[in-house]
């Protein structure tokens, strides 16, 4: 008798216990640092299925709190060889490595001169603290759709440097993506750097996100624009875009580039490519924001970043900006 | 199965050597195994900022890092900015402004505002709220704090 009322109490104290504590602390697992690249890839073949890489640890650490993911092992890109460059080379463009955190690369004076882009999509993720551990590479392997960075990868034209047990191979961005949380990395895979290329001369554009507060919020919608002078196209440019967060993949509807290519650029024009982006989406409902708001935002923020992206190029044509850069 | 790991790295300036599981943050080795309990433990999940602590000289969320990814590093918390009881002038412009209350976001939003101010020693206002964007306060409505960092900087 005594001892059943002991247990009862006992479980309602365990249930209230769970009840307050609704950040749990991480399961248990092994921690593995290795020496190689090489050593890593063998470590994760050995253990398909159950090890886990991790980087900045700002998305893996809160799926295992949340024990979306269990893994035995979690290993460190951290030290592997290759993954701590950032570098810039004026014939052939920029390096991050995988383990290189988000400020280093906002921070870096060629990407700052070279690809403003992507160093204001990477300013918009989170808050300062968490960038100094948050890296572009893990926000492209942890493939939400929702990753700020990704659609200014995507259109810069990111090349992913992939280490894999069969050696090295690259992976253009475009094809890497494969739904919520895919990618088309193999068991044993590990991405050691993104490259781009050099920007196309006159180059510029910008990120647009909305989220539920103004500043460090996953984005409901973001819009990522990049245009560039083009004398192959009729309107003399192109303006490409790509979506975040209304699809299961970063999204790069191709109709808008044609039809700012393929006609004179007027407010017209702009409007007609904001319609057809919102129709290109296909975004769901969820805590942070109905399908229904989603598309009208899409076509919203499509509408004024094109327009924003196409004023600078407007000024800098005139001030012939675009000749000497 | 756990791992554990012996690291070696210098909290507020003194070398530690610990023997930590692998589940371990270093908020929790922090708190728990050096009594720094300056640093918060707010949401766990990098949101809002109590446990943000100096690694290497750059602020990070204490609670998104593994004690084991510590080995060789340096970590600076809330307790080691003043030195033999003397505040800094950012602490004591924070309490001169009114930029404590319940004080819970206090030791985060100091290590934030310290680390600004080494990388960027005038900034704007803009910048100082940028900066302390991953320091969330319930008491204060911010403005206190954001004058008390522009105050610590004026001559
Ligand atoms: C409070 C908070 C706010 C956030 N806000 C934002 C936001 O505003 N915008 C946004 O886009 N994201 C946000 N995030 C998510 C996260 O910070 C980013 O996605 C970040 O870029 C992930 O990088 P990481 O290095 O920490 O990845 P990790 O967590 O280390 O890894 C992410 C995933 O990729 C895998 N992986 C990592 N490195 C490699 C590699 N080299 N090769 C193969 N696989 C690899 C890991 O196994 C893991 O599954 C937020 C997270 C938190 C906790
Ligand atoms: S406890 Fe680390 S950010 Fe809230
Ligand atoms: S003073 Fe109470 S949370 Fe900031």
């Amino acid at each position: 008798m005594l001892y059943r009322r002991q247990a009862r109490r006992y479980n309602t104290y365990k249930r209230k216990k769970t009840m307050l504590n609704p950040h749990p602390g991480l399961p248990e697992f092994t921690y593995v640092k290795l020496a190689s690249l090489d050593e890593a890839c063998g470590f994760l073949v050995e253990h398909a299925g159950e090890a886990r890489l991790i980087s900045g640890g700002t998305d893996l650490l809160v799926r295992m709190r949340d024990k979306a993911f269990k893994p035995a092992y979690v290993v460190d890109i951290k030290g592997l060889e290759g993954t701590d460059v950032l570098a810039f080379d004026p014939s052939s463009g920029l390096k991050i490595g995988a383990a290189v955190p988000m400020n280093r690369v906002v921070a870096h004076p060629d990407v700052q001169k070279h690809y403003p882009l992507l160093a204001q999509a990477a300013k918009s993720v989170a808050s300062y603290q968490l960038r100094n551990r948050a890296t572009i590479v893990g926000n492209i392997c942890n493939a939400s759709p929702a990753g700020d960075t990704l659609g200014a990868c995507l259109l810069l034209g990111g090349r992913l440097n992939i280490y894999g047990k069969d050696g090295e191979r690259f992976e253009d961005l475009v094809t890497f993506f494969k739904g919520p949380g895919k990618t088309s990395l193999q068991p044993g895979e590990i991405v050691t750097s993104i490259n781009f290329p050099l920007p196309e001369k006159g180059a510029t554009g910008t990120y647009l996100k909305l989220g539920r507060n103004k500043l460090s919020d996953l984005a409901i919608v973001g819009v990522t624009v990049y245009g560039f002078p083009d004398k192959m196209t009729e309107s003399g440019f192109r303006i490409k875009v790509a979506l975040a967060s209304v699809a299961a993949t970063p999204l790069m509807p191709p109709v808008v580039e044609t039809v700012l290519s393929e006609n004179e650029i007027t407010e017209d024009t702009i409007q007609e490519a904001a319609n057809a982006s919102m129709d290109a989406c296909f975004p769901i409902d969820d805590v942070r924001g109905s399908a229904r708001y989603r598309k009208e935002m899409v076509r919203n923020l499509t509408r004024n970043a094109i327009t924003e992206v196409w004023g600078q190029l407007q000024s800098r044509t005139e001030n012939g900006l675009e000749a000497n850069r | 199965m756990i791992s554990y790991h012996q690291i070696t790295l210098k909290v507020n300036g003194e070398t530690e050597v610990v023997n930590v599981p692998a589940n371990m943050t270093l908020l929790v080795m922090l708190r728990e195994e050096m009594g720094l309990t300056g640093v918060k433990n707010g949401c766990a999940a990098g949101e809002c900022g109590a446990c943000t602590v100096l690694m290497n000289g750059e602020p990070v969320n204490s609670c998104m890092v593994l004690a084991a990814e510590c080995d060789g590093a340096e970590v600076i918390t809330v307790e080691g900015l003043s030195h033999n009881g003397q505040l800094i002038k950012l602490q004591e412009m924070l309490i001169a402004k009114g930029g404590v209350q319940c004080g819970f976001c206090t030791p985060g939003m100091l290590i934030s505002a310290f680390a600004l101010l080494k990388r960027n020693p005038d900034p704007s206002e803009n910048e100082i709220r940028e900066a302390l964007v991953g320091n969330l306060c319930r008491c204060t409505g911010y403005v206190r704090i954001i004058d008390a960092v522009k105050a610590s900087v004026e001559k």
